[in-house]
């Protein structure tokens, strides 16, 4: 990226922002994708046509989603590396082992290059964690105004192994609910990083990759039969949906539930439930309750699921519905979320 | 957490339902007055714990839902002045008035912003030095000294374009109109913790005494609600008409002496008209005269639309305990969270609200 700074400094004679001109398809367009095919770095990539051309065998899993998070950047990440874990996840939630992502960002004209240079940085940093690569791209550049700041748009497809049959439709009676950690921590992370409250929290995003702990979980045991990632809506969302769309009643325990101190004070204080709130690396899993003591075990040792928690259980009652058992010891259904309780937090 | 989960005690909250059960059984008819209360007593699933005789009525202590649907309207109205940035808690956002919402009007362009404190509004008014800024000043005895507290830092420092529209309520004569009216048998109140934290216990007695009617005033956790359940059950049992204090860590009989004086500095007390309650005599708060510069109603004079009156939309009667949401025409089917008929249905604090989320 500092060849491509030097260069528009050179043609523009200008401070370091993005111009129209970047996304015109011109000199400064070829410039700016050139520096983003040197840090992604793969054959596919390198090759400059106008697709990747990828060989595979076996059943393809393919996703996509986009991020408009405001602020870009926040406490434990940024819209790059929220972009790169996201896809990752919602690709390693069908039980596909992520290989390939493509990115494209709509940015505004007159954002600072270096801006756009961590947040390439960050995107590049997060593919090689999760060990996929980044394969096409694409930028546009619109006039002032035109989106805030930088929206990134980001596909991704993988490869799910045979005997591999993972679905919201697959939750059974008796099955064990699994949660990888603690819930709350990225819309907490958002909304306090965006308010100006008069606290402040440590509170950092959970913005990370599963498809490490996926994997590993398969190992151990195929017959997975759901996984979800509770983003927007929160883990109440997610249940719901599992309930509605295999038919099943679902039962958790409130006090199984791990929520750091800190989301529980902030939840409190503004009046939000944490089972709403909104998560960026943590999954639910349904399996049955015989390998669910090793799948635990399995998972509490990778570091993204050291506080996983079996949290409740899949019942032949109220279909449809979710029931939480409060700490206090009473029952109460828990809905989905009802209009949007944060806007842009992914 | 703590402060908060020794409150939520499973073994503790066993205890107390032990104990009321222990009780011969009568039925009872206990009002929580607070919306808050009423959050509480769904989000941790109470109703189911106790005994089926003692039966939870809902009361109007949602300070979005008691606002008569003149003061929404008029709220609406000062939205739409371009050179007026409208601060408001939330939960007004979404509030149907007769022809649109303050949520519509921003969709239309009008600046409408969510604040979680009249502070933060004096900021806004402080930093927009072009432009008139008003809070929409609703609420019980518990936000009204804060406001104050902001008018007198207001003109303190000489700001000359933060207004307030007061729509403050006062709980107490909400709660002898409902015995007055004996629309509902009312065995025992379970009394807002918050609010009574600035008017304090004594506020209350003369509902103990000239209505024969105890009150209890109950913290917000769950062992609060449950813990003051059984104080009323004893008291209703010993036929003790007293006011008594569960939230004993927060409430004083003499209340807050400070807050109650700040409250008097500005405000004046005078009657206001409740949704489902109709007028009541002295259960608001306008401005004293000293403070009239202030008065958003006097510098915009907002107009207040013809009611067309949504007849079957049963708010008043949630309001005062006559009806449940399940018993209105429009619950569910009609009225949702995604799109609220009345404000109950609103508010986080509405009754409406609980028995969707959590009924």
């Amino acid at each position: 990226m500092q060849l491509i700074t030097n260069m528009v400094e050179k043609f523009e004679g200008n401070a370091k922002k993005i111009l129209l001109a970047h996304g015109s398809g011109g000199k400064l367009t070829h410039l700016l994708i050139k520096s983003f095919v040197k840090k992604f770095r793969n054959l596919p990539l390198a090759k400059l046509d106008d697709s990747a051309v990828l060989r595979f065998k076996g059943k393809l899993a393919f996703t996509t989603d986009s991020y408009v998070v405001d602020p870009i950047y926040f406490p434990g990440g940024d819209i790059g590396k929220l972009a790169v874990n996201g896809t990752i996840n919602d690709l390693a939630m069908v039980g596909a082992k992520p290989l390939y992502l493509s990115a494209s960002a709509i940015i505004e004209e007159g954002f600072p290059l270096v801006e756009l240079e961590r947040i390439v940085n960050s995107m590049n940093r997060a593919a090689r964690a999760a060990g996929v690569e980044i394969v096409a791209g694409d930028t546009k550049v619109v006039e002032k105004g035109g989106v805030d700041k930088i929206f990134i748009n980001t596909s991704g497809i993988g490869l799910v192994d045979s005997g591999v049959d993972i679905s919201s439709k697959n939750a059974q009676i008796g099955d064990r609910i699994i949660l990888s950690g603690t819930i709350g921590d990225h819309g907490i992370a958002i909304l306090s990083a965006r308010e100006k409250f008069d606290f402040q929290t440590k509170v950092k995003s959970d913005s990370q990759p599963l498809n490490g702990i996926v994997s590993e979980i398969l190992r151990v045991s195929k017959r997975i039969h759901t996984l979800r990632d509770p983003t927007r809506g929160g883990l109440a969302t997610i249940l719901n949906e599992i309930a509605e769309q295999s038919g099943v009643g679902i039962e958790i325990e409130e006090e199984k539930i791990p929520v750091k101190q800190e989301v529980k004070g902030v939840c409190e204080m503004l009046g939000f439930d944490p089972l709403y709130i909104a998560n960026e690396g943590k999954l639910v899993a349904f399996v049955p309750e015989k390998d669910s003591a090793k799948i635990l075990n399995v998972m509490k040792k990778n570091r993204y699921g050291r506080d996983a928690q079996i949290i409740g259980s899949v019942v032949a009652r109220h279909k449809g519905r979710v029931v939480v058992k409060t700490s206090v010891g009473g029952e109460r259904v828990v809905d989905m979320l009802t209009g949007e309780q944060l806007p842009r937090i992914c | 957490m703590k402060f908060v989960d020794e409150f939520r005690d499973r073994n503790i909250a066993q205890k107390i339902i032990k104990r009321i059960k222990e009780f011969d059984s009568f039925k009872v008819n206990l009002m929580e007055v607070c919306g808050t209360h009423t959050m509480v007593i769904f989000k941790q699933g109470l109703k189911g714990m106790l005994p089926e005789d003692v039966n939870l009525l809902s009361g109007p202590g949602c300070p979005v839902c008691v606002t008569s649907q003149e003061d929404i309207d008029k709220a609406i109205d000062l939205a739409k002045d371009k050179n007026v940035i409208i601060t408001t808690f939330g939960d007004m956002l979404r509030v149907p008035g007769t022809n649109s919402s303050l949520e519509k009007e921003k969709g239309n362009g009008a600046d409408v912003r969510v604040i979680y404190s009249p502070r933060e509004g004096l900021r806004i008014a402080r930093e927009n030095p072009g432009k008139k800024v008003v809070f929409l000043a609703i609420g019980f005895e518990t936000t009204s000294p804060l406001i104050a507290a902001s008018l007198l830092d207001a003109r303190k420092e000489k700001i000359e374009n933060f207004f307030i529209f007061s729509t403050h309520k006062l709980i107490p004569p909400a709660m002898e109109a409902l015995l007055k009216s004996r629309e509902v048998n009312i065995d025992g109140f379970i009394c807002p913790g918050h609010v009574s934290v600035t008017i304090g216990s004594n506020a209350y007695r003369f509902i103990a005494e000239k209505y024969n009617v105890p009150c209890v005033i109950a913290g917000f956790e769950p062992l609060d609600v449950l813990q003051s359940i059984f104080m009323l059950l004893k008291l209703i049992r010993e036929k003790k008409a007293k006011v008594e204090i569960e939230y004993f860590r927060a409430v004083r009989p003499e209340g807050n002496r400070i807050a109650q004086e700040l409250v008097s500095e500005v405000f004046e007390v005078s009657g206001v008209r409740w949704r489902g309650l109709g007028t009541i005599p002295k259960s608001g708060l306008r401005l004293k005269r000293e403070f009239s510069d202030f008065d958003a109603e006097k510098e915009f004079r907002p107009k207040t639309e013809k009611s067309k009156g949504n007849l079957d939309c049963a708010c008043g009667e949630v309001l005062r305990g006559v009806k449940r949401p399940t018993q209105c025409k429009l619950y569910r089917r009609i009225c949702t969270p995604e799109e609220p008929y009345g404000p109950c249905m609103v508010s986080s604090e509405g009754t409406c609200a609980a028995y969707y989320k959590y009924g």
